[in-house]
């Protein structure tokens, strides 16, 4: 009881942080509260929004996921050629896309399962093979040229509300769900806090792992979809960085990177935070080198947040390490 | 590295208070030089509180300790260490990834100029080890070795560090029979030197066996001292609980049915070609130093482990089980060692811990029945008497007694009929190791099957209908109930080795 009282009041913490920015931002710029610019940000942070659930539900596990933005790459660039190089119609393209990253994601899943080899280093090598085949495919050229009805997904809007808020909603809606109501969501939290006295109890760790992977490709997937729907064109540069705000994201919202805790809630609120800052900072004609610095810092401080905080510290000390580091071998003995 | 004397140690009138908990409550306490002195009290006594604040671990909220005539109202653990006082704690500070030797010389590694001396530092950790009586490679990882083994390690440890004044917080608990043995044997010599050891048990036998004067605490209240010749292991205990409580086994009267599980030819994870039956209703129990393959045979009926070869089968079927999933399935329950690794998920509450085995049962269309959840929590934590607010409590603030209770409810909740415990009462005081008792009773009186392993030797003979002994993973006789005796445990278990 205690403990969750104490996780609100983290959560509203990062809510303040919030609510400052938000104030300083329509100080410093008068555009920023603007509806056009508001209407911007939703969908701007549609696809961090969609990819961060899958990416929290892989935190939770005590796992990560690094190949998340070489993934959106792939997955804008392959989609991207379907239509507009092969004429693939546009609905059986975002039907390939998301098969595609179910792939992407089970492949990452099946290899940290069964190798043992640690989630960390596993998603860190996906995100450069996956960098060299998005290269390979669009020979580094951009892809453009896509059905009109296709952009509807990431430019349009139903009564006012763009789509891509919708489909946020939908996500994080079955999100929530996942992760707070189902059996499934019990075994992210179980693995993340104890691999091994999940598995000694009958959890299925190796098929929920491979699950919990399988499950950020998709995501991340529709990311993806919204996001080459927004942008009207791809390249193997756009998801580029995508990790490290995600990443920042869900540790700014209360996602331990040690596994096991922290809730999508709070991660939502941290997508806001991000998604206000990139925002608020190009309006603000901040430079691009100096935004990385300050995104750079902030995720700095979030992890050094995660990994101090009285609860954390106790936690390593019982569990004896990172679980990012080693989580894998576990599950797979 | 010999003690160079002990000291004399005066706790006065030490309040520890947290908010909301007191701790301890002013307790006075007279630690004599040379002694062996003895502190026993239930979990939550303020046993572990006493020695953080004597080991400068914790500052007392009030009061004073005098060592050797010098009064300190507050320690740090530098101070506490230049004094001479050392602690084994339960949780080892240990680094796996190093050697044996190089534990013992953690932070004073000895030199030859800037290198290391690896010579000088294996040689003298063999010398502690062989004076500890065990045989340890100084050179082998300490994360190779076994809990008993390094725990050895640990003592070596302190002792490399000429500690004055020891204090052993429950150091036989992870021990087999004879490690047990040759501890008894290291703490006499360390007496023998004039070493001051206070010795935290909860195992009266080891106390009268040990202790000169033995303290009793209760609640965080320093109830009294006696010398050892002067009490008697009912008074202790009755003063510990503070109440009536009858010594030592429930009676059973044992009426095995019919075969149920039968293990032939079990190969793999380190155990060789194990063969037994085991009856509806039986406590089998199963007996061996450190290392003999118990928990290892446990791992491969669990499921936990890959079996080699063999076949085992209850009621007639096959239930090799491939993981710990089919075991359940097969209605085949393991209670583990270490119930705090692998037994719970520490973080998660009573009733989420007791029902991750059949979390998904709960699911009507996918949504976990919270209700339904709170329910089967309700009724365990009622008719196992655990005690905690609520099912919601988070299973890591529990006593070692109600955490092995929500284990045990996990497991009744999946119908086992085969119940494994692997050391089901270590770390559990007085009062709720005689519950896990009756309750292991009633649940062989309902028909189940129960594997019992166990390396407290009174708990092994006190509980089993019969005994299979273990020595390194080779199965070495069957005592029945007329046969089991503490030397035909031990002749069986420890044959060739020096006990």
């Amino acid at each position: 009881m205690k403990s969750m009282l104490m996780g609100r009041m983290k959560d509203l913490g990062i809510l303040l942080v919030l609510v400052v920015l938000v104030i300083a931002f329509s100080i410093l710029s008068p555009n920023f509260l603007d509806p056009s610019n508001i209407f911007n940000i939703t969908r701007q942070i549609a696809t961090l929004g969609i990819v961060a659930v899958g990416f929290s539900f892989v935190l939770i596990t005590g796992g990560i996921d690094l190949s998340v933005g070489y993934q959106i790459s792939v997955n804008v660039v392959v989609t991207g050629m379907l239509m507009s190089q092969l004429g693939v119609p546009w609905y059986l393209a975002v039907i390939l896309s998301l098969v595609l990253g179910v792939l992407i994601g089970t492949i990452n899943g099946l290899i940290v399962t069964f190798t043992g080899v640690a989630p960390l280093i596993v998603t860190l090598s996906m995100m450069m093979i996956l960098n060299g085949i998005s290269y390979l495919v669009s020979k580094g050229l951009p892809v453009f040229g896509f059905p009109r009805e296709f952009s509807f997904l990431g430019q349009g809007a139903v009564a006012g509300i763009p789509v891509s808020l919708l489909v946020l909603i939908v996500v994080w809606a079955i999100g929530l769900f996942v992760l707070n109501k189902t059996p499934l969501g019990r075994y992210f939290y179980a693995i993340g806090n104890n691999v091994e006295a999940a598995r000694l109890s009958g959890v299925p760790t190796r098929a929920t792992l491979i699950t919990v992977y399988a499950l950020c490709g998709l995501f991340t997937a529709i990311g993806a979809i919204l996001l080459l729907s927004r942008l009207n064109s791809a390249q193997s540069a756009t998801g580029a960085g995508f990790e490290f705000s995600v990443l920042t994201a869900c540790v700014l919202g209360g996602i331990s990177v040690m596994g096991g805790r922290g809730s999508l809630f709070g991660a939502f609120v941290g997508v806001l935070i991000v998604g206000v800052l990139d925002n608020g900072l190009v309006l603000l004609n901040v430079s691009e080198y100096v935004q990385l610095v300050i995104k750079g810092v902030i995720l700095l401080t979030a992890v050094i947040y995660d990994a101090t905080s009285k609860n954390s510290a106790g936690r390593r000390k019982q569990i004896g390490g990172v679980s990012i580091f080693r989580q894998g071998a576990k599950a797979a003995a | 590295m010999s003690a160079p004397g002990g000291i004399d140690v005066r706790l006065s009138g030490i309040t520890k208070e947290y908010p909301g908990v007191v701790a301890l409550g002013g307790v006075s306490l007279e630690l004599r030089a040379g002694e062996v002195h003895a502190i026993v009290g239930e979990n939550g006594a303020g046993k572990s509180t006493l020695i953080k604040v004597l080991a400068g671990a914790v500052p007392a909220t009030s009061g004073s300790i005098t060592v050797d005539g010098q009064e300190f109202t507050k320690l740090t653990p530098a101070l506490a260490q230049s004094l001479g006082i050392a602690v084994i704690y339960q949780e080892f500070t240990l680094v796996p990834s190093l050697t044996a030797a190089e534990n013992v010389f953690l932070g004073h590694f000895l030199k030859r100029g800037a290198v290391l001396d690896r010579k000088s530092m294996d040689r003298i950790a063999a010398e502690q080890f062989a004076r500890l009586g065990v045989r340890i490679d100084p050179r082998v990882q300490v994360g190779e070795l076994t809990t008993g083994y390094q725990q050895i390690v640990e003592i070596a440890k302190a002792l490399s560090r000429n500690a004055r004044l020891l204090i052993m917080d429950e150091p036989s608990a992870p021990l087999t029979a004879a490690e047990v043995e040759a501890m008894y044997g290291v703490v006499d010599a360390l007496k023998a030197e004039g070493m001051t050891i206070v010795y935290i048990s909860h195992r009266m036998d080891e106390i009268f066996r040990l202790a000169d004067r033995v303290s009793v605490l209760r609640d965080g209240q320093y109830v009294t001292t006696r010398g050892i010749t002067e009490t008697t292991r009912r008074e202790l205990i009755n003063l510990m609980v503070g109440r009536e409580l009858s010594d030592g086994y429930p009676q059973r009267e044992s009426a095995p049915g019919d075969v149920s599980l039968r293990v032939s030819g079990l190969t793999g994870n380190g155990v060789q070609d194990i063969h037994f039956e085991a009856r509806a209703g039986e406590i089998l129990g199963f007996g061996g130093l450190i290392g003999a393959g118990r928990t290892e045979l446990a791992e491969l009926l669990f499921g936990a482990k890959p079996l080699e070869s063999g076949e085992v089968t209850l009621r007639g079927q096959s239930v090799v089980a491939r993981s710990p999933r089919a075991a359940i399935g097969h209605r085949i329950a393991l209670a583990p060692e270490d119930r705090k690794r692998h037994g719970l998920v520490l973080e998660f509450s009573i009733q989420d811990n007791i029902t991750l085995p059949h979390v998904a049962e709960f699911a009507k269309a996918g949504v976990v029945d919270r209700k339904a959840e709170r329910a089967l929590a309700d009724k365990y934590m009622a008719d196992l008497r655990i005690k905690a607010p609520s099912p919601n409590e988070i299973v890591g603030n529990l006593s070692g007694g109600n955490q092995q209770k929500v284990v045990l409810a996990k497991w009744l909740s999946t119908a086992p009929e085969v119940l494994i415990f692997d050391e089901p009462t270590r770390g559990i005081d007085v009062g709720a190791r005689a519950e896990i008792y009756r309750i292991m009773n009633a649940l062989a009186d309902e028909g189940r099957t129960i594997l019992m392993i166990s390396s407290d030797m009174e708990e092994l003979i006190g509980m089993s209908d019969r005994i299979i002994v273990l020595r390194e993973g080779i199965q070495q006789g069957v005592l029945a109930k007329e046969e089991i005796t503490q030397e035909s445990v031990m002749a069986l278990a420890a044959e060739g080795e020096i006990v």
